[in-house]
C-alpha cells in the first residue's frame, strides 16, 4: 500500500523545489475556470484566504462555515503574531533561518521541501496583508515593527497588538467579502459538513446540515478543500474555541483519506489555570508575553505554601527567592524557548510541589521587570489587552501581581495527510491550514500558525489545485442526485435518527468532560505504554456508553445546539481513540509527544531516529476494525538532524 | 451562588416568544456567564428527561439556545441583554467574558437576546446577523488581488496612525450596537470599518465610494439612523469611539458632494 503515499516533492535543490513544481503544474484558462466549481468548508485564515483567491482568480466557489459569519472562525482569536522572514530587524534573519528554525521547532519531524516553501512565501504573506490594510505595528518612522517569539533567536514576528489573528482574518474575510460581492463566491454561514460524497473515486461534494432549519443539503463541485481546523477539543478542556471540531477532517478519513500524526498534539505553556469544575474552556495568553514577561515559581517549599493560604503575594518574594527555572535550564533561550519545552518544565516544577495556585498547578508569569524596563505607556501598548483580559478573568491585575499560568492543549500538528500539492489522499479533495499534518512535524512554533494558513490559502493551493482540474472544465456539473449523495445522505440521517433514539440519562457535555479527563490523563503532557493501552480500553467503554446513555433533546428539524455538540462528540470519541493508538505506536519522544520510556536522563525528550523518523499515516479500515498504519519515511537531505538544544 | 434567571424562550422566528424563570444554585463566583448558562442547560436536559421533575410542573422548553464560541472575547458570537444592558452589567467586555462575581448573591437575571429589526431571532438567544455581513460585502474591503502586492514597508504609516486605524479595527462584530442604540442603528459598526481603512493610505483611493455604498447598504438593510445619543459607544466591548461615526460622515460627505 506504499505507493498511496507519494509525497510528490520535486527533487533538485531545497531552494529551488517550489518554483520548479510550479512550472510543472497545469493550469486552467480564465474561461474555464468559470465552468468549475470548488467547494472550501472552514472559513478561518486558510479557508477564507483559499476561497477569496479561487474565487478572484475566476471559480465558482462555495464556502462553507458553522458560525453566524465567516468572519468568527477560530483564527480570530490568534493573538501574538504571524512569523515571515523579511529580515526587517537586519538580526541575520533569512528564508532558510526560518526554514531550520520550523523544522528544528518540529523536532524533526516535518517535510523538508514543505517547510523551505513556508518560509519561502511568508514575506510575501506580510505584503499581501498590509495591502489589504491589515493595521500591523508601526515604528514611530512609519515601517513596520517585529517582535520574537519562542524557538527563536531572531525578531521577525509582526503583530497588530494582541490581536493579530483578527485583523489577519479580517483582512482575509474582506477579501472573501469582496469576492461574494463580485458574486464569485457564495457564502453559506451556518451549515455544518457532515459528510464528504465521492463519485469513482474522487472528491465530489458534501452533505451539510443546515443549522437553522436542521435540512440536510447537498453541494456538488469538482474539487473540495478542507479547511476546518484541528481536533484539540478531543479534550474537551482546551483552548479551541467551543464549536471547534474536527468531525469534517474525520468524515474524510472514514471516506478514505489517511490520517497522519494524530497524536501531535501542541500543548501551550501559557494559559490561565483551570478553577473548579465548573469551566469548559481554558484561555490562552499569548505567547508573545513571554518577549518581556519572566517565568517562574519560588525557590523554598514554605513560600510556595504560605502563597498557597494567601498569607502573601507573589511580588513580597524577594528576587533571590525566586527559580526562574526556563533562565536556569535553558539560558540560551530563556523564556523563548518553544511551546513543548516550556510547557514539560512547569509540569516539572509544579509535580515537584512548586506550583503556585491552591491546585498547585500553575506558575508566574512576572512583569514587573519589563514594566521597570520599559515604563508603562511601551507595556500598555504591547500587551495591554492581554493584561485586561487576564483581570477581567481573575480579578488581579498583572500590573501588580505576576499572572499565573499553566499549559493546555492548543493546537493540533496532526491532520489529514497530504502530498506537497496539499491533495489528500483522495483525488480533489485538499486539506489546508491546521486540519492538515504537513508543516510543524512534533512541535509548531509560535506564530507560525497564522502564517501556514495564510502561505496554503493565499499562495500554494491556488497554484497547486488547478493542475487537478486542468481535464475537469469538459465535464458535466456534479450531480448531486447521483446515488453516491443519496448513501451519504441516508448514512448521515441514520446517524442523526441513532442519536436521538438513544433516550439515555448523561448529557453530551458530561461525557465530553469524562473524554477530556481521560485524554489528559493516559494521552497528555506525559505518556506511557501502560497509560496509552489503558487510555484506548476507556475510549472504548465510554463510547459504548454514549451511544447507549446519550441524551440529545429537541428534534432534528430546528435550531439543535445539543445536536451538532453530539454529532461532533461521536467523532471525538474515535479521534481521540486514533490520538491514543498512534501514541502508543511512536515509542520516542518528539516535540508535544512525550513518551516517558523516552528521555534523557536530565529528563529532556530523546527521539528515536532510527525508529520512527516517518510520519504515521493511518488508514480507515471499518467500524471497530484496527487502521491500517502507513508510514511515510522523512528523508533530510538539506539539514543535519541533531538532538533539539536550547540550552547553548 | 444563587440566581433567578428569567430567560427569553422563542422556538423559532416565526412564533411567539415568552419569558421562562430559572432557578439555579451552587454557581462559583469566578464562572463566567455562560459557564452558568451551560450549567443551567445541563439542569435542564436532566430535568426534562426526568419524569418526577416533569411531574413537578418543569416546562421542558429543553436547553436555552444562545450563541457563543471563542469565549475570549474576540469571535463576536455571543450577544446576550443582560438586565437591560448588551453584554451585561460589566463595562468594556463581550458576555462571555461576564463573570458572576459581578451579580449579587440571590438575583433575579433578566436575560434577552438582540432586540433589532434587522436582527430577527432565529431561536431563544440566538439572532441572525447575516446583515452585517452584507454591510461589509459592499465595501468594506480594499480592492486588492492576492499577489500583487509590494513590499510592506514600502507603505509608511506613522505609528499614531496605525494605532487609530487599529483602534477602530478592534471591533469584533458583534451588534452590540445595534442592539442598544433606541434608533436600531448600526452606524458605529459601520463606522468602525470604513474609519479603520480611512485612516491607511491604502484605504484612501476607495475612502469615499466605502462609505457611501456601505452606508447605503445599512439603511437598505432596515438598521435605524444616528441620532448621536452614543449609547453604542457606552456599550462597545471594545471601547470603540464615536469619532469614527464623524470621520464615516466626513467620508460621506465628501462622496455626496462628488456626486
Amino acid at each position: 500500500m506504499a505507493e498511496k503515499l507519494i509525497s510528490k516533492i520535486p527533487d533538485g535543490p531545497l531552494a529551488e523545489k517550489w518554483t520548479k513544481r510550479k512550472s510543472q503544474l497545469r493550469l486552467v484558462n480564465p474561461n474555464n475556470r468559470r465552468k468549475l466549481e470548488i467547494i472550501v468548508v472552514g472559513t478561518g485564515l486558510g479557508g477564507a484566504s483559499a476561497a477569496a483567491s479561487l474565487g478572484e482568480l475566476g471559480y465558482n466557489v462555495k464556502v462553507f462555515c458553522i458560525s453566524d459569519s465567516p468572519r468568527r472562525a477560530h483564527s480570530i482569536a490568534a493573538q501574538g503574531g504571524i512569523n515571515a522572514a523579511k529580515n526587517y530587524q537586519n538580526d541575520n534573519d533569512a528564508v532558510y533561518r526560518l526554514f531550520y528554525d520550523t523544522i528544528k521547532g518540529g523536532d524533526y519531524r516535518s517535510r523538508e521541501a514543505n517547510v523551505y516553501r513556508l518560509a519561502e512565501v511568508s514575506a510575501a504573506i506580510i505584503d499581501q496583508c498590509v495591502a489589504q490594510g491589515v493595521p500591523f505595528a508601526r515604528e514611530y518612522g512609519g515601517y513596520l515593527a517585529n517582535r520574537s517569539f519562542g524557538g527563536v533567536q531572531v525578531s521577525r514576528t509582526f503583530y497588530a497588538r494582541g490581536q493579530t489573528g483578527q485583523q489577519l482574518l479580517l483582512g482575509a474575510y474582506a477579501a472573501l467579502n469582496r469576492q461574494v460581492a463580485a458574486g464569485t463566491v457564495k457564502s453559506y454561514p451556518r451549515h455544518e459538513m457532515l459528510d464528504l460524497v465521492i463519485i469513482n473515486g474522487q472528491a465530489k461534494g458534501i452533505i451539510t446540515r443546515n443549522l437553522v432549519t436542521g435540512k440536510l443539503e447537498r453541494f456538488g463541485a469538482h474539487a473540495v478543500v478542507i479547511a476546518t481546523g484541528g481536533y484539540g477539543n478531543t479534550y474537551f478542556l482546551s483552548t479551541n474555541a467551543m464549536n471547534s471540531n474536527g468531525s469534517a477532517a474525520w468524515q474524510c478519513y472514514k471516506k478514505g483519506a489517511f490520517f497522519a500524526n494524530p497524536c501531535f498534539a501542541q500543548i501551550h505553556p501559557t494559559c490561565i489555570p483551570v478553577h473548579g469544575d465548573q469551566q469548559c474552556k481554558l484561555t490562552l495568553m499569548s505567547e508573545s508575553l513571554r518577549n518581556d514577561g519572566r517565568i517562574w515559581v519560588p525557590k523554598k517549599m514554605e513560600d510556595v505554601m504560605r502563597l498557597r493560604k494567601k498569607e502573601i503575594k507573589a511580588s513580597q518574594i524577594p528576587e533571590e527567592d525566586r527559580d526562574y527555572y526556563l533562565e536556569r535550564r535553558y539560558p540560551a533561550f530563556g523564556n523563548l524557548v518553544p511551546r513543548d519545552v516550556a510547557s514539560r518544565a512547569a509540569k516539572e516544577r509544579c509535580d515537584a510541589g512548586f506550583g503556585v495556585n491552591e491546585t498547585g498547578l500553575a506558575v508566574f508569569l512576572d512583569f514587573s521587570d519589563a514594566i521597570k524596563r520599559l515604563g508603562h505607556q511601551r507595556v500598555q501598548e504591547r500587551y495591554g489587552n492581554l493584561f485586561d483580559m487576564y483581570f477581567k478573568i481573575n480579578n488581579v491585575s498583572p500590573w501588580e501581581e505576576p499572572m499565573m499560568i499553566y499549559p493546555a492543549i492548543h493546537y493540533t500538528m496532526g491532520g489529514i495527510w497530504v502530498d506537497y500539492d496539499l491533495q489528500t489522499t483522495i483525488p480533489g479533495l485538499y486539506a489546508i491550514g491546521e486540519a492538515n499534518f504537513s508543516d510543524h512535524g512534533g512541535n509548531r512554533l509560535g506564530a507560525s500558525a497564522l502564517m501556514q494558513g495564510l502561505a496554503d490559502g493565499y499562495f500554494v493551493l491556488p497554484v497547486t489545485i488547478p493542475d487537478y482540474l486542468s481535464n475537469k472544465f469538459a465535464e458535466p456539473k456534479t450531480d448531486t442526485n447521483d446515488p453516491a449523495f443519496e448513501e451519504a445522505e441516508k448514512a448521515v440521517q441514520a446517524k442523526i435518527d441513532r442519536l436521538f433514539a438513544v433516550k439515555g440519562k448523561e448529557t453530551v457535555d458530561s461525557i465530553h468532560k469524562r473524554l477530556g479527563n481521560i485524554m489528559w490523563e493516559y494521552v497528555g503532557m506525559a505518556r506511557s505504554e501502560e497509560g496509552l493501552k489503558k487510555g484506548i480500553e476507556l475510549i472504548k467503554e465510554l463510547k459504548k456508553e454514549f451511544w447507549s446513555n446519550v441524551c440529545v433533546p429537541g428534534s432534528q428539524y430546528e435550531f439543535n445546539q445539543e445536536l451538532e455538540k453530539a454529532l461532533r462528540l461521536a467523532d471525538f470519541l474515535e479521534i481521540g481513540e486514533l490520538m491514543a493508538r498512534d501514541a502508543l505506536n511512536r515509542n520516542e519522544s518528539c516535540g508535544g509527544h512525550f513518551r516517558v520510556e523516552s528521555q534523557t536522563p536530565e529528563g529532556e525528550a530523546q527521539r528515536d531516529d532510527a525508529n520512527y523518523m516517518y510520519v504515521a499515516a493511518w488508514e480507515y479500515k471499518g467500524e471497530d476494525v484496527e487502521p491500517e498504519l502507513h508510514k511515510e519515511p522523512l528523508k533530510y537531505e538539506f539539514i543535519e538532524v541533531k538532538t533539539r538544544n536550547y540550552k547553548d | 451562588m444563587d440566581f433567578n434567571l428569567k430567560i427569553w424562550r422563542q422556538k423559532n422566528a416565526k412564533e411567539k416568544g415568552h419569558f421562562e424563570t430559572y432557578h439555579i444554585s451552587g454557581i462559583e463566583e469566578d464562572a463566567s456567564f455562560l459557564e452558568m448558562l451551560d450549567i443551567l442547560n445541563e439542569q435542564l436536559i436532566r430535568e426534562g428527561n426526568d419524569p418526577v421533575a416533569v411531574d413537578k410542573g418543569c416546562k421542558s422548553s429543553g436547553p436555552v439556545s444562545f450563541d457563543h464560541d471563542c469565549r475570549e472575547g474576540i469571535c463576536g458570537a455571543c450577544s446576550l441583554y443582560i438586565d437591560g444592558r448588551a453584554h451585561g452589567p460589566d463595562d468594556h467586555v463581550t458576555t462571555c467574558q461576564l463573570f458572576m462575581r459581578h451579580f449579587k448573591d440571590g438575583a433575579t437575571i433578566t436575560v434577552e437576546p438582540w432586540r433589532s429589526a434587522a436582527f430577527p431571532v432565529i431561536k431563544d438567544l440566538v439572532v441572525d446577523r447575516t446583515a452585517f455581513d452584507k454591510i461589509l460585502q459592499a465595501g468594506g474591503f480594499i480592492s486588492v488581488r492576492t499577489g500583487s502586492a509590494q513590499d510592506a514597508n514600502n507603505i509608511l504609516i506613522p505609528h499614531e496612525q496605525a494605532e487609530k486605524s487599529m483602534d477602530a479595527a478592534a471591533c469584533v462584530g458583534c451588534g452590540a450596537c445595534v442592539a442598544t442604540c433606541k434608533n436600531g442603528s448600526a452606524m458605529l459598526f459601520v463606522a468602525a470599518r470604513v474609519s479603520s481603512l480611512a485612516l491607511l493610505p491604502q484605504g484612501r483611493p476607495e475612502a469615499a465610494r466605502r462609505a457611501k455604498s456601505m452606508v447605503a447598504k445599512m439603511d437598505e438593510l432596515g438598521f435605524g439612523n444616528c441620532t448621536n445619543t452614543r449609547a453604542c459607544e457606552m456599550e462597545c466591548p471594545k471601547g470603540i469611539s464615536v469619532d469614527h461615526i464623524a470621520r464615516l460622515n466626513r467620508e460621506f460627505l465628501k462622496a455626496k458632494f462628488r456626486d
